[in-house]
């Protein structure tokens, strides 16, 4: 059966309280999930306080303003700092999104910060995302054709190119994948939202001559039909698409090439 | 063991079962005709509430309302059928006790609907 409470290791522990930083005016809260794989201890949340006049308005400010200045050891992904990498996806106050777009203004009271939900934490807010990642590579996400390579490039027309527009925007930050109980029950076979997205995106592209083996390789009571349209995936996407929809398309694609 | 494995032999796995749409177009199908199937039933219930059992035999004996129940019965307990096996699939994990779960759910409505068509009839028939 699915199991749905923590076994006893990886249950949280209240953790460390660090100290107020001196002379701040303006603090605020965070509480942060903190895990070790160099010890045998339980995860547990630490509270920290930020000096907010001395830091930038987006949570991942906050974040590094506490790796450099309270506890270097807090251990998180980021890059690009502005919404497009997809390196900072984490749970925030409840909901998976970007750290570097998510202003703390926007949260009341402490900042609940935790990794991607259900997946094996590497360390801290770091969570492994092999299998996501795996997902992605099986749906082949390439052009694939059999006609001979033209001599300058696949041509496509406006409107053509106007259906990958919703979906070539995902930067694969995985907070939908990772928000849907389907993918958290059946992560290993159901594809998931992102990896669906990804998936739609290819199957509409004008271009792609592999379309029906695509929804060949879909077709599958785990792969796709997990999806009960539950839409977290959309109400979680930071990038404000829509992987519910992309699914329902692929489903109806099923359908139509049958009846 | 899977530690050996590489990710994606995990996610390819035994590769794509070839089916799902069959049981998602069904699963629609049976869904539109239970609007007005059940609008039917549950109108039924309520006309016939309070009625003696004269009364509900005489009406059930109605060879439309008999047709309209076959009808509702089988689409009523397909459509649960199908429901029903999406949430096994996606809540039991252990692959004996899943199988045997969906042996039993796909057991229970035949039974179940065998036995309200022979009553049904019964009663249609003036058995």
């Amino acid at each position: 059966m699915v199991q749905l409470t923590l076994p006893k290791n990886s249950q949280i522990r209240d953790g460390k309280v660090w100290p107020k930083p001196e002379g701040a005016a303006n603090l605020r809260e965070y509480k942060v999930y903190r895990w070790s794989p160099d010890d045998e201890e339980n995860p547990r949340v630490d509270t920290y306080y930020v000096d907010a006049d001395d830091c930038g308005p987006m949570i991942l400010d906050a974040l590094v303003w506490i790796k450099n200045k309270i506890d270097p050891t807090l251990t998180f992904r980021r890059s690009c700092r502005e919404g497009i990498c997809g390196s900072c996806s984490m749970n925030i106050d409840g909901t998976n999104t970007l750290a570097c777009t998510k202003g703390a203004d926007e949260v009341s009271g402490a900042v609940k910060v935790y990794p991607l939900p259900h997946m094996p934490v590497v360390k801290d807010l770091v969570p492994d995302l092999t299998v996501p990642y795996a997902q992605l590579s099986s749906i082949q996400p390439w052009l694939q054709t059999v006609s001979p390579e033209p001599a300058k490039e696949w041509e496509q027309s406006r409107e053509d190119r106007a259906k990958l527009d919703g979906l070539y925007e995902c930067i694969l930050c995985f907070c939908c994948q990772t928000s849907c109980p389907s993918y958290w029950w059946n992560g290993e076979r159901y594809l998931g939202p992102a990896v669906l997205l990804q998936a739609y995106r290819w199957l509409i592209d004008s271009r792609d001559e592999n379309t029906g083996e695509r929804l060949d390789n879909l077709e599958d009571p785990f792969r796709l039909y997990r999806c009960h349209t539950i839409m977290n995936c959309t109400q979680a996407c930071p990038k404000g698409l829509n992987p519910a929809k992309a699914i329902a398309e692929i489903k109806k694609m099923m359908v139509e090439r049958r009846v | 063991m899977a530690r050996f494995r590489t990710p994606l032999a995990v996610v390819r796995g035994l590769g794509s079962a070839r089916e799902g749409t069959e049981h998602f177009w069904r699963q629609r199908l049976t869904a539109v005709a239970n609007v007005p199937l059940v609008l039917f039933f549950v109108g039924l219930m309520v006309a016939l509430n309070g009625a003696s059992h004269a009364q509900v035999v005489a009406t059930l004996a109605n060879p439309f309302v008999t047709i309209v129940m076959l009808l509702a019965l089988a689409s009523m307990l397909y459509h649960m059928k199908l429901g029903m096996q999406v949430v096994i699939e996606d809540y039991v994990h252990s692959e004996p006790l899943r199988t045997i779960l969906i042996m039993l759910n796909i057991f229970f409505p035949l039974v179940a609907g065998l036995v309200s068509a022979f009553a049904l009839l019964k009663i249609s028939f003036g058995g």
